[in-house]
């Protein structure tokens, strides 16, 4: 548990040096979501009715974008080694960088999420559900963003690879994250989609790790 | 308090050493040597269990040391011939991280290996001689029966050899083993040679 805690806070205290990663992530996010309005038209019933699913879209892709170098950096630099070798189970490492990324890389873009929303035409009663199911679903994509991360790892075109394996998986999140969106705006309860989301989320919470463990060590 | 039986490395079909058979005792040192390619860093790293022996037997304390690869993991200390050290951390942050997984004295720690001065400076603005002491340092923190190290010296100027000669006097007076793969002179009195 304490080598949990350490690697985590290392994650944190790397990705304060270097805000600009999050910060792309976040930019990348408010600016997809951008550019529907453009490609669409600035029809505000069309808009509402796609801003569910372009939102979900919108940040998967956002939070995607730092995954190739969660382990990526690490081997470079010769930290992976150490890391294996800290007395930490490969999973319960695997879970740490998991838990850090959604921390420097999804709770931005939930702090964007009004943002975007705004420029979408979201009613404003669904922001609150918007942002509940950005944050689960961007949990799962973290999970299994660094099950994928562990896989392509030393891979060639491993940057390629990653969305090609990560995506795929994502799709329920996307399904039920837009549709308890849809839910809220409609003036109903998000409370059903989110509980299935959340299942999601708990069921990707030990596997991913073990399997991204199990990647790391190479067996 | 180590032995290796009969190790073998494989890199796709090609072997990189086999049957190699060794023992190393408490207190013990044996240093690696051999041409460049003659698996000297694949021998270490097969020795921390970072890759599969692909064949033969690895024992500690006449039991098999890579069964449970986490607890060999608890009893040894690797230095690669990349030094691990986060760029945009200062000295103290980068040690401070495995000082929480290990324990031990950060302040010490740096005290040892001379950078005591440069605690608060970021690794990147760090000389490459300075960046391996501050790797050597995690040796440092906290003690471990088993010092895996591959080029210890590389960059580093005669008086921090000499320092490194100190640490690895303590450690070895403590009952600690040492095995390192190394070109330059090491300070290791009465080690033991394997060349490959």
């Amino acid at each position: 548990m304490r080598g949990f805690g350490a690697v985590l806070g290392r994650e944190i205290r790397l990705a304060l040096r270097h805000p600009a990663d999050s910060l792309a992530a976040v930019l990348f996010f408010v600016l997809v979501c951008a550019l529907f309005p453009f490609g669409i038209g600035p029809s505000p019933e069309i808009l509402s009715r796609i801003a569910p699913g372009a939102l979900l879209a919108a940040a998967l892709l956002a939070a995607l974008l730092p995954l190739d170098r969660l382990f990526g950096a690490e081997a470079e630099d010769g930290s992976l080694d150490q890391l294996l070798l800290s007395g930490l189970p490969p999973a319960a490492l695997a879970a740490a960088k998991a838990l850090g990324h959604w921390v420097v890389t999804g709770l931005p873009l939930l702090a964007a999420t009004p943002v975007a929303a705004a420029m979408l035409n979201l009613p404003v009663e669904a922001w609150g559900a918007a942002m509940l199911a950005l944050g689960l679903a961007t949990g799962v994509l973290s999970l299994f963003g660094t099950a994928g991360a562990a896989l392509t790892l030393g891979a060639r075109r491993g940057g390629v690879l990653l969305p090609l394996l990560v995506l795929p998986l994502s799709i329920p999140a996307v399904i039920f994250g837009a549709a308890a969106i849809e839910a809220a705006a409609a003036g109903l309860t998000p409370r059903p989609y989110l509980l299935l989301l959340a299942a999601l989320l708990a069921l990707a919470a030990p596997l991913a790790p073990l399997a991204a463990g199990a990647a790391l060590r190479g067996d | 308090m180590l032995e290796a039986r009969e190790l073998a490395c494989w890199r796709g079909d090609r072997a990189i050493f086999a049957g190699l058979s060794f023992s190393l005792e408490a207190g013990g040192a044996l240093l690696l040597l051999g041409a460049n390619g003659a698996g000297k860093s694949s021998l270490l790293r097969l020795l921390a269990g970072l890759i599969p022996a692909a064949e033969g037997q690895l024992l500690w304390q006449s039991e098999d040391a890579l069964a449970d690869r986490v607890a060999h993991a608890g009893r040894l200390r690797y230095l690669s011939h990349q030094d691990a050290l986060k760029p945009s951390l200062t000295a103290r942050e980068n040690l401070s991280f495995y000082a929480r997984l290990w324990g031990g004295d950060v302040a010490a720690a740096l005290g040892s290996v001379g950078l005591a001065d440069l605690a608060e400076l970021p690794a990147r603005m760090l000389s490459s001689g300075q960046k391996r002491r501050l790797a050597l340092a995690r040796l440092a923190l906290a003690p471990a029966p088993l010092w895996l190290l591959d080029e210890p010296t590389v960059g580093l100027d005669a008086a921090s050899v000499t320092r490194l000669g100190g640490l690895l006097a303590a450690h070895r007076a403590a009952g600690g083993a040492v095995i390192a793969a190394t070109h330059l002179p090491l300070p290791l009195p009465g080690a033991r040679e394997l060349t490959l």
